[in-house]
């Protein structure tokens, strides 16, 4: 294995991260407070409890989620398209290195950013809101492991847009869409009976279930279909880079 | 000296149809300064572009170093360096992090000294620090340079190195190429520009339309298929030659003040001194004579047209 080529590009991928520290980290985190004094104070002083946790609480996995996901696919997304756009990837493809070297330098920077960043929203959250985690190694299990099925969901579409249109296309059109709808901001318990059968197909509500049952024991679906989904994911999104570097897809002629 | 590049019964077909690669069979030698001419769109980037990895061949096989690049690829592109054609930088990286990334890249240990003496050498030192955004066309050249040799490669691939670069700056790579041929590494240049290739090359390829025309060495190349060409300037204006020079081809130019003979340097007999025989009996003198070896240029451009 190269190892360090590997290192090579993840240093290179964080590096970028320290230098738009204000884009990278500070605006989400921005976002995240703001999310909290709209919907944990303004709307939350008006909710009691959801199954009996406060609603400012309530929401915290969720918002974290609502990050990760997004971030992790914004990041390792524009971290292997940019070399496609510059022109500089052709050091990436004649360099020693394998197809899985190269996921591993992107997607591990990607993923690292996306778990750094839960963990100052988390900080953030604590700020705001009392907050006791039952599960912290399922936490930061869920927390991982949506991390890198995101920026591996990121990297594909990296590697199939052709401009910036379509890199921003998918993250905005769908997965911000699926997040907000994914039970982000209330239990899906809490929607008519046809609407959670439509809810059961949003992906990201597995993911967020897993997440809010680390925190506080209580899920909108059991934990074991929170892994085996995200688990799922993952394979299928391992399953179509293995293809992508096979054919060369959008990387070689 | 034996080969450290083998290309056997490469083609390459891509996805439109378009035959960019046909049959080329080609062997670099170890230590060599090679010169790929062709015109545009002749397989130069393609030929270049499958033996780094960065393109798929369709058939036939490549060996570099005696590494199967495709079975053992880690090893065939560790011997590798390459400078594309297109000036692609990161543009927000310094010039020492993006030639250090360069090197990790490449499996190779951490070595400031040698990054130092690569920078040195191609002139960039001072700008280490320096953003790639803020540098020159041709500084920026520099550095893909210096990425290209952060690891120390054998080989060396430079696919048009000086387009759009200053005279002066062009022969400042040149000096740069012969100092890394002097080192033992193997450079292939592709170019557009003739001299580059007269000047610098040992052995010349010229590819056109996916078809590898001919490869030579550049001497024995100039020497094969070199003209020259005789001028003789004369003391008095002609208006027409006369009957018993037709046979000779002659050009008569400068409004009948200069006589102009083309012959063959490899032919058995030039023509020269019965020329000039005849010429004394026809009763034209001239005050001066020169003669000039056709350039590479010329040869390239007879090649490509007749192939």
């Amino acid at each position: 294995m190269n190892h360090r080529a590997i290192r090579a590009i993840y240093l290179f991928e964080m590096a970028r991260t320290w230098r738009t520290l204000l884009q990278s980290i500070v605006s989400p985190v921005v976002s995240t407070s703001l999310y909290f004094v709209v919907f944990g104070a303004a709307i939350g002083s008006r909710i009691s409890q959801v199954e009996g946790v406060s609603y400012g609480t309530f929401i915290v996995p969720g918002l974290i989620m609502l990050s990760v996901l997004t971030q992790s696919i914004a990041n390792a997304s524009f971290g292997i398209y940019f070399p496609k756009f510059t022109g500089t990837i052709y050091e990436i493809l004649s360099a020693p290195i394998s197809y899985y070297e190269i996921v591993l330098g992107y997607v591990g920077a990607a993923a690292t950013k996306s778990i750094i960043l839960g963990l100052i929203i988390l900080a953030t959250a604590g700020l705001f809101v009392p907050l006791h985690i039952h599960h912290p190694v399922w936490m930061l299990a869920f927390l991982v492991l949506t991390a890198v099925t995101f920026s591996l969901f990121g990297f594909i579409i990296g590697i199939w847009a052709d401009g910036f249109e379509k890199l921003q296309m998918i993250p905005m059109l769908v997965v911000t869409p699926l997040t907000f709808l994914g039970g982000s901001f209330y239990s899906i318990d809490m929607l008519p009976p046809a609407w959670r059968t439509v809810a059961l197909l949003n992906p990201v509500v597995y993911l967020i279930s897993g997440f809010r049952w680390s925190f506080y024991e209580i899920a909108d679906v059991s934990v074991a279909v929170s892994i085996g989904m995200t688990t799922a994911f993952l394979v299928i999104c391992l399953v179509v880079i293995w293809w992508i570097f096979r054919t060369g897809y959008r990387l070689k002629n | 000296m034996s080969s450290i590049i083998s290309v056997a019964n490469l083609s390459k077909t891509y996805g439109s149809g378009f035959k960019a690669l046909k049959n080329v069979n080609l062997d670099i030698q170890r230590g060599e300064i090679f010169a790929l001419l062709g015109p545009n769109g002749a397989g130069k980037t393609t030929l270049i572009s499958i033996i780094c990895g960065i393109a798929n061949p369709s058939e036939g096989k490549v060996l570099v170093g005696g590494e199967n690049i495709q079975t053992s690829y880690r090893k065939a592109r560790s011997l590798i360096g390459l400078v594309p054609q297109e000036l692609h930088t990161d543009a927000f990286e310094s010039v020492w992090a993006t030639v250090s990334f360069s090197r990790g890249l490449f499996g190779k240990p951490k070595n400031p000294a040698h990054i130092e003496k690569v920078l040195k050498d191609l002139s960039l030192w001072d700008k280490k620090d320096n953003k790639i955004i803020t540098l020159s066309g041709g500084m920026k050249r520099r550095v893909m340079i210096a990425k290209a040799l952060s690891h120390e490669p054998q080989i060396l691939f430079l696919d048009e190195p000086t387009a759009g670069v200053d005279v002066e700056l062009r022969k400042g790579m040149w000096e740069v190429v012969r100092t890394l041929q002097q080192s033992g590494v193997t450079i292939i240049l592709t170019t557009h520009y003739i001299e580059e290739a007269e000047e610098m090359a040992d052995r010349i390829g010229v590819i056109n339309k996916g078809e590898i025309v001919l490869v030579e060495d550049k001497a024995t190349l100039m020497q094969k298929l070199g003209k020259k060409r005789l001028t003789l300037h004369l003391q008095g204006k002609l208006d027409a030659l006369p009957e018993s020079l037709r046979h000779y081809e002659l050009d008569l130019c400068d409004g009948g003040a200069t006589l102009i003979y083309d012959y063959d340097t490899k032919g058995e007999r030039t023509g020269i001194t019965s020329l000039l025989g005849d010429l004394r009996t026809a009763g034209i003198r001239f005050n001066d004579l020169d003669t000039t070896q056709s350039s590479l240029e010329d040869i390239f451009v007879d090649l490509v047209r007749t192939s």
